[in-house]
């Protein structure tokens, strides 16, 4: 059954199952191996993606749910890791295996669009359902409030 | 044409390749078809094509043999040839080893990469250094003692002439290749690039969904499958029906695999093969199956401690014996007995289990996240009957590793599902397989006794252990000592004591055990230091005091454990790593009303690990609020990325012991996902601080020593804070109370 959404700005239609799983249709129909998968239950945040600008856990998304929707994914955030989060990332050296990174950066983007200067206690909070089995929980704190903080203000690494 | 000499095992193991090489041949089954590649000697290799690739528009590729798993040996390692190479990093690429047993030492483990890899790149980038000298100033013809390496290039001073890497490698690749042996290494007080930080190599890729792992491989007309095994420890099929499964859309097939018993041993099962991952884990739940249970479905938690007491009730094993402890007890007016129990432990890597493989008559293929590329062939060549020069193993990113991927059972058992199909094939595995079919960091029991005098000073120690021993699983014969794999320090501690006993009972399992970050050392270092800890409080001692005292004189402790290995506690370095801790973390200025300090000082891989844990406790609950941590492994390559090491073990630490435990019921584990182990999370995360010795010594581990350390800060924390000893873990509000 043919199922249409917006993929990172552009129309995409697939032919699967109306119950796949989102993050299925991502990674093994469309090779979009960017967003992780990690559980399976919307319990580690490996699979973050955004629908019409919301975090969403794509592992427990059905693709018909997503039927004439925006949905991004971190493929989508910039086409060189250009976006400030990402650059934030970078300039943090936030990755060790790098494997829930998409997931936390999806969420971190998704946090900053609702609370662009987040306290430390609003990071905690959204931040929590993204395991991360490295343990680069304080980078990703220092990182988000890099991303948060206006150009004039940065602060260096 | 003089070839450089031959750099055998031997070299590689006698150059620091730490704990977790040595394990690697202990636990070499005698015999087995899946011998460790690692035997093979290596042969001469031309550095300017095994480590370093230079094209002739001078774009500079260095080549990594070990695993990048997040431990940052992608950054470090082309750290250590480009400083020889005296290369401008900016240039500077890196790119995955084929895997070639006969010219890499593949196993990435045992915290061994970069002091493991730390002579022999330095050498072999000091020959290719050399080769290029020699092709300029053959180029030039003048003297080589007129030419030197600078920034990717080579200068002959007198005349300001420069060649790039680029123009000279033509020529130099056809030089002969120096003695590693002899080649001149640069000195170390020029250093430009080994010992200041460098951010990950990878980081970019891994913060825009580029990164490869293995889960994201893929190659046209590849198949997916997932693997029905028996939930039960050692069971399998007895009959199953497929009929419902091979109705899901999507589903292509269902077979079953057989159990494999040796080496990569698996559990075999029953193979859903589909278009996508989704239908094969959603025919795999058609799937209709009767188990065979097989002899260990009456194992459960409750039955192991159960055996766990039933062996602490009587002698062990001695595994070590000065003085007599029994006597010095049985004369001590203070003495103190205790019981420490520590459960299995899941490595749940946030990336499960897989394999691509693609084996075809005349080659076969794979995508592996690996620790062990070198065992991924070997399997796929037994398997496939090619010889293993057909069997191409790329090596990809992996999400995690700790000891898992250092594994082949789920190569084994996607070569045996690629081999049967003949159609590429990956094998994924759920966070369900994963979290229930792992090779768990051993259940162990400990009975301490000791006493102190009058002095102050530890009269007796005396430590008896049983576990569900590592070496046991892998040594089906009884020829080695199931001990042997479950002690390490525990059996040589730094504190001085006439009379020090150690004894073990091996506790039978059908659970499969193997290496969890930091090994033997996750548990001996939470019963020596607690153990050191209560001795001190019964002493009426500060704990650092009473350490730094008991550690005593400046003297190398040989390592009881691996003696062979020659690598001695250096009792300096422990005392340094103590005090530095203590001083970063203020030890014995006041703190907030309800906080308290707990202290933990550790060797391990040849390292020096140090923590303060600042905790409060409030109805049960221990809020860790820092952990302050000194380290020393040596001279450290890239000092960021020993600081990254350390935060890491800290927190992978906290997983094993501030939540969940893996438990078994009915010879099975319970846990399944998330829901029911959880992992630490954001909000629960002290802050870490990380200081680190900068040692002129030579590199040692650092991926796991920052583990050991923390429980037994924790605990000591705690009770400083409540006056409780945490003695089990994972901490239980009830033990708080």
């Amino acid at each position: 059954m043919a199922t249409t959404f917006i993929l990172n700005g552009k129309s995409q239609t697939v032919d699967v199952s109306p119950d796949m799983p989102l993050l299925w249709v991502l990674r093994d129909t469309l090779n979009m191996t960017g967003t992780k998968f990690g559980c399976g239950m919307a319990l580690c945040g490996a699979c973050t993606v955004h629908i019409n600008g919301e975090a969403t856990r794509s592992c427990i998304t059905t693709v018909s749910s997503v039927a004439g929707k925006k949905v991004t994914t971190i493929e989508g955030l910039s086409a060189d890791g250009t976006h400030p989060v990402q650059q934030a990332w970078i300039a943090e050296d936030v990755p060790q295996c790098g494997y829930c990174q998409s997931g936390q950066i999806m969420s971190a983007v998704a946090l900053l669009s609702k609370k662009p200067h987040p306290t430390d206690a609003d990071i905690d909070d959204f931040m929590s359902g993204n395991i991360c089995r490295c343990g680069t929980y304080q980078r990703i704190r220092k990182a988000i409030h890099r991303a948060s903080a206006p150009a004039t203000k940065a602060k260096s690494a | 044409m003089t070839t450089a000499p031959v750099l055998n095992r031997r070299e590689f193991l006698k150059t620091g390749a730490a704990g977790g090489a040595a394990l690697v041949i202990a636990f070499h089954v005698p015999g087995s078809a899946y011998a460790a590649a690692e035997d093979q000697e290596k042969k001469p290799a031309n550095p300017l094509n095994a480590w370093v690739r230079i094209t002739p528009d001078n774009r500079v590729t260095l080549v990594l043999g070990k695993s990048e798993m997040g431990q940052g040996a992608m950054t470090a390692l082309p750290m250590i040839l480009a400083e020889e190479l005296y290369l401008d990093w900016k240039q500077v690429s890196v790119e995955q080893a084929p895997t070639d047993p006969k010219i890499y030492d593949h196993g990435t483990g045992g915290s061994g990469s970069v002091a493991g890899s730390w002579l022999p790149l330095r050498q072999a980038g000091a020959a290719a250094r050399e080769m290029m000298i020699t092709a300029a100033a053959e180029h030039w013809n003048v003297s080589r003692d007129t030419c030197k390496a600078q920034n990717g290039g080579v200068l002959h001073g007198a005349r300001k002439q420069f060649l790039t890497y680029g123009e000279l490698v033509e020529a130099a690749s056809k030089l002969p290749v120096p003695d590693f042996n002899t080649v001149p290494l640069k000195n170390s007080d020029d250093f430009t690039i080994v010992g200041h930080d460098r951010k990950r190599f990878e980081a970019a890729a891994k913060s825009t969904g580029a990164a490869k792992f293995g889960i994201d491989s893929r190659t046209p007309g590849m198949e997916y499958a997932v693997i029905a095994r028996c939930p039960v420890f050692g069971g399998k099929v007895a009959k199953f029906d497929a009929a419902k499964a091979k109705a899901v859309p999507g589903v292509r097939d269902v077979i079953s695999i057989d159990a494999v018993g040796e080496g990569a041993f698996t559990s075999g099962g029953v193979v859903v093969l589909a278009a996508n991952s989704w239908a094969a884990i959603q025919g795999r739940k058609a799937l209709n199956i009767t188990w065979d249970e097989g002899p260990n479905a009456d194992e459960s938690s409750e039955s192991l401690r159960k055996h766990f007491v039933e062996n602490a009730a009587k002698p062990g094993k001695i595994v070590r014996n000065d003085g007599d402890a029994d006597a010095a007890l049985g004369a001590a007016s203070k003495k103190i007995e205790v019981v420490y129990e520590l459960p299995f432990a899941p490595h749940a890597c946030m990336e499960p289990m897989n394999c691509t493989v693609h084996i075809r008559p005349d080659g076969a293929e794979a995508w592996v996240p690996t620790q062990a590329p070198q065992w991924a062939q070997e399997v796929i060549a037994k398997v496939s009957g090619l010889p293993l020069e057909k069997v191409n193993v790329h090596t990809t990113l992996m999400g995690g590793g700790f000891g898992r991927r250092y594994q082949a059972d789920f190569v084994m058992e996607a070569a045996q599902v690629a081999k049967a199909t003949g159609k590429p094939v990956q094998v994924l595995w759920t966070r369900e397989d994963d979290m229930q079919h792992d090779f768990y960091r051993p259940a162990s029991y400990h009975k301490m006794q000791g006493a102190v005098d009058a002095q102050g000073k530890v009269a007796a120690w005396k430590h008896f252990q049983s576990s569900t021993s590592i070496a046991a699983v892998w040594d089906k014969n009884g020829k080695e000592k199931p001990e042997a794999s479950e002690f390490a320090t525990a059996a040589f501690i730094p504190y001085e004591t006439p009379n020090f006993r150690v004894e073990y009972a091996l506790a039978h399992s059908g659970v499969p055990r193997a290496w969890w970050r930091s090994v033997e050392h996750s548990s001996s270092g939470f019963v020596v230091e607690t153990f050191v800890d209560e001795l001190a409080a019964a002493a009426g001692a500060d704990p650092l005091k009473f350490r730094l005292q008991l550690i005593g004189d400046a003297r190398k402790i040989p390592d009881f454990t691996n003696p062979k290995e020659n690598k001695p506690l250096d009792t300096t370095r422990l005392k340094g790593v103590l005090q530095l801790a203590a001083e970063k973390a203020q030890w014995g200025k006041p703190l907030p009303k309800g906080v308290a300090r707990g202290i933990a000082g550790y060797f391990s891989f040849e390292s020096y690990t140090a923590a303060v844990a600042e905790v409060s406790v409030e109805k049960g609950q221990v809020q860790i609020h820092r952990i302050v941590y000194a380290v020393d492994c040596g001279r450290p390559v890239n000092p960021a990325g020993v600081v990254a090491q350390v935060e890491s073990a800290a927190v992978y630490a906290l997983s094993a012991m501030m939540k969940d435990a893996i438990t078994i019921e009915r010879g099975r584990v319970k846990q399944a996902n998330f829901n029911d182990y959880d992992m630490p999370r954001m909000k629960e995360m002290p802050k870490i601080e990380v200081h680190v010795v900068m040692s002129k010594e030579d590199p040692t581990g650092i991926g796991e020593p920052g583990l050991p350390v923390v429980a037994p800060a924790i605990g000591n924390a705690v009770f400083a804070a409540t006056g409780k000893r945490l003695r089990r873990l994972p901490i239980k509000p009830e033990d708080l109370a």
